[in-house]
C-alpha cells in the first residue's frame, strides 16, 4: 500500500485554499467552454495553457485538469439538450440523452448523465491510484496489430449489436470510412479524395460532421415534424435532481459494466470514444429494457457517459507514465509539462512525487467539486428547454455555425457542416443509423493507420492478428461480438417457415410491419 | 556578381532596417495571427506558444497575438492558409522543413516559395535509438546486425523527415530497413519501449523521458559534433555522452530539423523587417534560453540569404534520396 500513503500526501498538496480556488476557477471555465459552441476542452486548455507558465507545476496541472473535468461535463448539456455533441465522446450520449429531454425531463437526464458520469471518473480514478505501474505495463504491451484489434472489438460491439439492418449499417459504416480518408494518408504520405479543393488536405474535422450531423439534420427533421417539446414545467426541480442521483444505484450493473468497458478502453489505446460506442451498444444488447434504447432510456444514457469519464480519466495515466497522450487534451497537457520542465514518461514517478500525486489527488477532489457544481447548474440548463422552438431553432443554427467556423477559422468548414445537416437529414429519414457513420469517421482513419501499419510489419501476412495471446483473444472477441446477433438469428429463421406454413393472417402481418416501423424510428 | 551583389545589399538592408527602429518602419495595427502546422502539444505548437508567451511577457509589441493550429495534413492546412492569406502581415506560420520538404512528396497545393521566409530559430537534432535492454552498443554493432535481418524503424509520418533519415542510413550502411509511419515521434518512442519496433530516430525532446525512465537509449547523434553536454539525464550520461554517428562508422555527418517562421506571400520588405526583428528580441531573452534548453534544441537563427541556402541544401539532399526512393510528384 505504497501507493496510499503517497496518495494521502497527494491530498495533503491538492487540499490547499489556493489549490481549491484553481479548481473551482477551472471548472466554471470548463463548463463554460464545454457549453459554448465549437471552443470544448482542448481548445480550452490551450487557451489557458500561457497562463500558468509562471506557476508552479502542480498548481498548473491542477487547474488545466479541472477545466477538463468541467469541459467533459459540460460538454454533455448540449448533447443532452440540443443534440449536439461537443466532443467524439459525447456522440453517445445523445442517443438517450436527447429523445429523454425532448420528451419533457431534461432534470433528469442532465442529472443521471452528470452522476453516472462521476461515478465513471471515480472508478477511472482509483484504477489510477492502486495499479499505475501494472496498467502501464499493460499499454506497452500495444503494438500497431494490438491496436487495430482494440478499433476491430469497438466496431464489432456496435455494428453486431446495432438495431438497423445490417445492410444499412454496412453502408453507412462505408461512407464514414471515405470521410475519415480525406485528407494526408499517414502511411503512404499522399493526398487523398480531396476532389481538388486544396483545403481539404486537412481532412474533415470530427466536430464539423457531428454539428451538422446531429445538431443540422435535427432541426429540419423537428422542423418538418412541428417539432414541438412537451411542457417542461416551469418550477425549478431541485428534488428531481436528486431523485435522479437517488436511482442511479439501482442501475449498478450497468454503472459497473460501463466502468469496466471505460477503463479497459482508457488504459488500452481505444480512447473514451471507442468506450462510449460500446458500452452503449452493449447496454443495449444485455439491458432488459434494450429494445426501447433510442426513446430516452435511463440506461442508455448511465452507459456512454460513465464510460467515456472512465476512459477520460484512466487515459491521462499512460500520458503521465508513458507519454502518449489519449486524447486531444491531454496531448496539450503534455505540451504544457514540456514547458513546465517535466518530462512525461516513466521517471515522473518517481522524481516529480509531489507533482503526480498531486494530480491525482486532485483528481478526486476536482471531480468532486465539478460534479457539485454541474449538478448546481442542471435547473438552469433545464430551464433552457422551456424556450420556445421559434427562439431555440435560430439558436441552434447559430451555435453550429460558430462553432463550425471555429474549428479551424475557415468557411469552408461551415459549408461542409451545413452538408452534412443534409446528410444527417437524409439519413433519418431513409433509416439509415448515423452512429456507426460518426464512429467510422472518428476512428476509422486510426483504424486504417494500425492495418496497415500491421501489414508492414508482417510483410502482408495476417498471421499478425493471432501471434500472441493478447491480439488473439480480441480479435475473437472482435468476431464473436460480430456474428453474434448472425446465430442468434438463427433459431428465429429456423422457426419463420414453420409459422409461414401454419398461415399468418393479414392482420397480423399489418401488425408486425408498423411494429418494425416503430423500431426503426427509435434507431438513431 | 551584380545580382550577388544587389542580393547582399537587400540582405544587408533587411539585417539593417531590423536592427535600427526606425521611425518609418512598419507597426501592426491589430491582433496578430501566429499559425502553428501542428496539433496542440507537437514540437511546432510548442515553440508558437513559447514565442507568443515572451512577447506578451516582455510587451515586445503593443498588438495582441493569438495561436491557432492548423496541423491537418501533416501541417499542409496551415502552409495552404498562409499561401491563401497573401497579403496579409497579421498572420506567422509556424512550421519546419516540411515547407519545402512535403511539396516534393505529395501533391499539396503550396510551396514554400508561395510564402514569405523569415528565420528559422531552432534545430532539433536526431538520434538513433534502440530498447534499453537491445543487445547493441554501438551504432556499428546495430548495422552489422541490420545487415542480416530486415530491421523495423519507426518514425513520423511518411516520406517526411524521419523516412529521409532512414533512406540515408540504408544507403550509408548498407543495409534494408522496413520504415513503419506513425503519427508522431511520440508514437514510434511507445512502440520502440514496448518491443513493437527494433529503432527509431527521434529528436531529443521525443525520447528524453523514455531516455530517463530506462526503455530506451541513444545509440549516435546525426551531428558534425557532439551535443552540448548539459545536465546528466540518466545517473552517468548526458546527451554529451551520446558519440556521433560518424564516429561509430555510420557516414551520416549532419541531419537537423529546423523550427521555421513564415509570412504569408507578397508582404512588403518593411513588414518582413518587422517580425524578423521581433524574433530576434524574443531570442534575445532568458525565456528562450530557458525554452530551448528544456526542449533539448540548439539555438540558431537563420534569416535572409543564410535561411535561402539552408533551404536550397536541404532541398538537394532531399530531392536526390526522394528521387531514389521514387517518391517526387510530377
Amino acid at each position: 500500500m505504497d501507493n496510499f500513503g503517497e496518495l494521502l500526501h497527494g491530498f495533503s498538496i491538492a487540499i490547499t485554499v489556493p489549490h481549491l480556488v484553481l479548481m473551482v476557477v477551472g471548472v466554471l471555465l470548463g463548463i463554460l467552454v464545454g457549453v459554448l459552441p465549437g471552443l470544448g476542452a482542448p481548445n480550452g486548455v490551450s487557451l489557458l495553457l500561457p497562463l500558468t507558465f509562471g506557476m508552479q507545476p502542480v498548481s498548473a496541472i491542477i487547474l488545466l485538469s479541472s477545466m477538463y473535468w468541467g469541459a467533459l461535463f459540460g460538454g454533455s448539456v448540449t448533447s443532452i439538450l440540443f443534440n449536439i455533441p461537443g466532443e467524439p465522446s459525447s456522440v453517445a450520449t445523445t442517443f438517450d440523452g436527447y429523445p429523454m429531454a425532448r420528451d419533457g425531463r431534461p432534470t433528469t437526464a442532465l442529472a443521471t448523465a452528470f452522476g453516472s458520469a462521476a461515478f465513471g471518473a471515480l472508478v477511472g480514478v482509483i484504477l489510477i491510484t492502486f495499479l499505475a505501474s501494472w496498467v502501464a505495463q499493460v499499454a506497452l504491451a500495444f503494438g500497431p496489430a494490438e491496436y487495430f484489434a482494440v478499433y476491430f472489438l469497438a466496431f464489432a460491439s456496435f455494428v453486431g449489436m446495432g438495431g438497423a439492418a445490417p445492410s444499412k449499417t454496412l453502408v453507412a459504416l462505408a461512407i464514414g470510412f471515405a470521410i475519415a480518408a480525406i485528407g494526408i494518408d499517414t502511411v503512404s504520405g499522399s493526398v487523398r479524395l480531396t476532389m481538388g479543393v486544396d483545403e481539404l488536405v486537412k481532412g474533415v474535422n470530427f466536430v464539423v460532421a457531428v454539428m451538422g450531423l446531429f445538431g443540422i439534420g435535427e432541426l429540419l427533421v423537428a422542423v418538418e415534424e412541428e417539432f414541438h417539446a412537451r411542457a417542461v414545467s416551469t418550477k425549478i426541480e431541485w428534488r428531481e435532481v436528486f431523485r435522479a442521483i437517488g436511482r442511479l444505484p439501482r442501475h449498478s450493473v450497468a454503472l459497473l459494466r460501463s466502468a469496466a468497458i471505460g477503463c479497459w478502453m482508457g488504459i488500452t489505446p481505444g480512447g473514451p470514444t471507442a468506450a462510449s460506442f460500446m458500452s452503449y451498444g452493449i447496454a443495449r444488447r444485455f439491458s432488459r429494457r434494450g429494445k426501447y434504447f433510442g426513446a430516452g432510456e435511463v440506461e442508455g444514457i448511465i452507459s456512454p457517459e460513465t464510460a467515456d469519464h472512465a476512459a477520460g480519466t484512466s487515459a491521462l495515466l499512460p500520458m503521465l507514465s508513458l507519454g502518449i497522450p489519449g486524447s486531444a487534451t491531454a496531448a496539450v497537457m503534455m505540451g504544457g509539462l514540456m514547458i513546465w520542465g517535466l518530462n512525461p514518461g516513466p521517471m515522473l514517478f518517481v522524481d516529480q512525487k509531489d507533482f503526480v500525486w498531486g494530480l491525482i489527488a486532485s483528481m478526486y477532489v476536482g471531480n468532486i467539486v465539478a460534479v457539485a457544481l454541474v449538478l448546481l447548474t442542471v435547473p438552469v440548463f433545464a430551464a433552457l428547454m422551456r424556450i420556445p422552438f421559434v427562439i431555440i431553432a435560430p439558436l441552434i443554427v447559430i451555435i453550429c455555425v460558430v462553432g463550425a467556423y471555429s474549428v479551424s477559422n475557415s468557411y469552408l468548414d461551415v459549408v461542409m457542416m451545413l452538408g452534412f445537416g443534409i446528410v444527417g437529414y437524409l439519413f433519418k429519414k431513409l433509416f439509415y443509423p448515423l452512429a456507426p457513420l460518426v464512429l467510422a469517421i472518428v476512428i476509422g482513419d486510426k483504424a486504417e493507420d494500425a492495418f496497415r501499419q500491421s501489414m508492414l510489419m508482417s510483410k502482408g501476412s495476417l498471421g499478425i492478428f493471432f501471434a500472441n495471446k493478447l491480439v488473439t483473444c480480441l480479435i475473437v472477441a472482435g468476431i464473436t461480438l460480430l456474428l453474434l446477433p448472425l446465430v442468434l438469428q438463427l433459431p428465429r429463421l429456423w422457426r419463420k417457415p414453420a409459422s409461414a406454413a401454419t398461415g399468418t393472417t393479414a392482420q397480423e402481418k399489418a401488425q408486425e410491419t408498423a411494429q418494425e416501423t416503430a423500431r426503426e424510428k427509435v434507431i438513431i | 556578381m551584380g545580382r550577388t551583389s544587389t542580393f547582399l545589399l537587400s540582405a544587408a538592408a533587411i539585417l539593417l532596417a531590423g536592427t535600427m527602429p526606425a521611425l518609418s518602419a512598419w507597426q501592426p495595427q491589430k491582433p496578430i495571427e501566429f499559425v502553428a502546422t501542428a496539433g496542440p502539444g507537437g514540437g511546432t505548437d510548442n515553440l508558437a506558444r513559447a514565442v507568443q508567451n515572451i512577447i506578451t511577457k516582455h510587451k515586445l509589441t503593443e498588438q495582441p497575438v493569438v495561436v491557432v493550429n492548423k496541423g491537418g495534413g501533416s501541417g499542409a492546412e496551415g502552409y495552404v492558409y498562409g499561401k491563401a492569406s497573401a497579403g496579409d502581415p497579421y498572420k506567422v506560420i509556424f512550421g519546419t522543413s516540411n515547407a519545402w520538404q512535403q511539396p516534393l512528396v505529395s501533391k499539396v497545393a503550396f510551396n514554400y516559395t508561395d510564402l514569405t521566409p523569415i528565420a528559422a530559430m531552432a534545430q532539433d537534432e536526431f538520434l538513433l535509438w534502440v530498447k534499453q535492454d537491445s543487445p547493441f552498443k554501438t551504432a556499428g554493432d546495430y548495422l552489422k546486425a541490420a545487415a542480416s535481418g530486415e530491421f523495423k524503424m519507426g518514425g513520423a509520418q511518411s516520406k517526411d523527415t524521419d523516412e529521409v533519415l532512414t533512406r540515408m542510413i540504408e544507403k550509408a550502411g548498407h543495409v534494408k530497413m522496413t520504415y513503419i509511419p506513425f503519427k508522431s515521434g511520440a508514437e514510434a518512442a511507445v512502440q520502440l519501449a514496448g518491443g513493437h519496433l527494433d529503432s527509431h530516430v527521434n529528436n531529443p525532446s521525443e525520447s528524453l523521458g523514455q531516455w530517463r525512465g530506462g526503455t530506451q537509449r541513444p545509440l549516435c547523434v546525426f551531428s558534425p559534433k557532439r551535443l552540448p553536454q548539459g545536465a546528466k539525464i540518466t545517473a552517468t550520461e548526458g546527451w554529451g555522452d551520446v558519440p556521433t554517428c560518424v564516429e561509430q562508422g555510420l557516414d551520416i555527418k549532419q541531419y537537423e530539423q529546423p523550427r521555421t517562421v513564415w509570412l504569408p506571400g507578397k508582404v512588403t520588405p518593411d513588414q518582413a523587417a518587422f517580425y524578423i526583428d521581433l524574433m530576434k528580441k524574443v531570442q534575445a531573452t532568458p525565456d528562450w534560453k530557458d525554452y530551448i534548453e528544456k526542449s533539448s534544441q540548439i539555438d540558431t537563427f537563420l534569416t535572409g540569404t543564410e535561411f535561402d541556402n539552408f533551404i536550397k541544401e536541404d532541398l538537394e539532399r532531399v530531392r536526390l534520396v526522394a528521387g531514389e526512393q521514387g517518391w517526387l510528384v510530377k
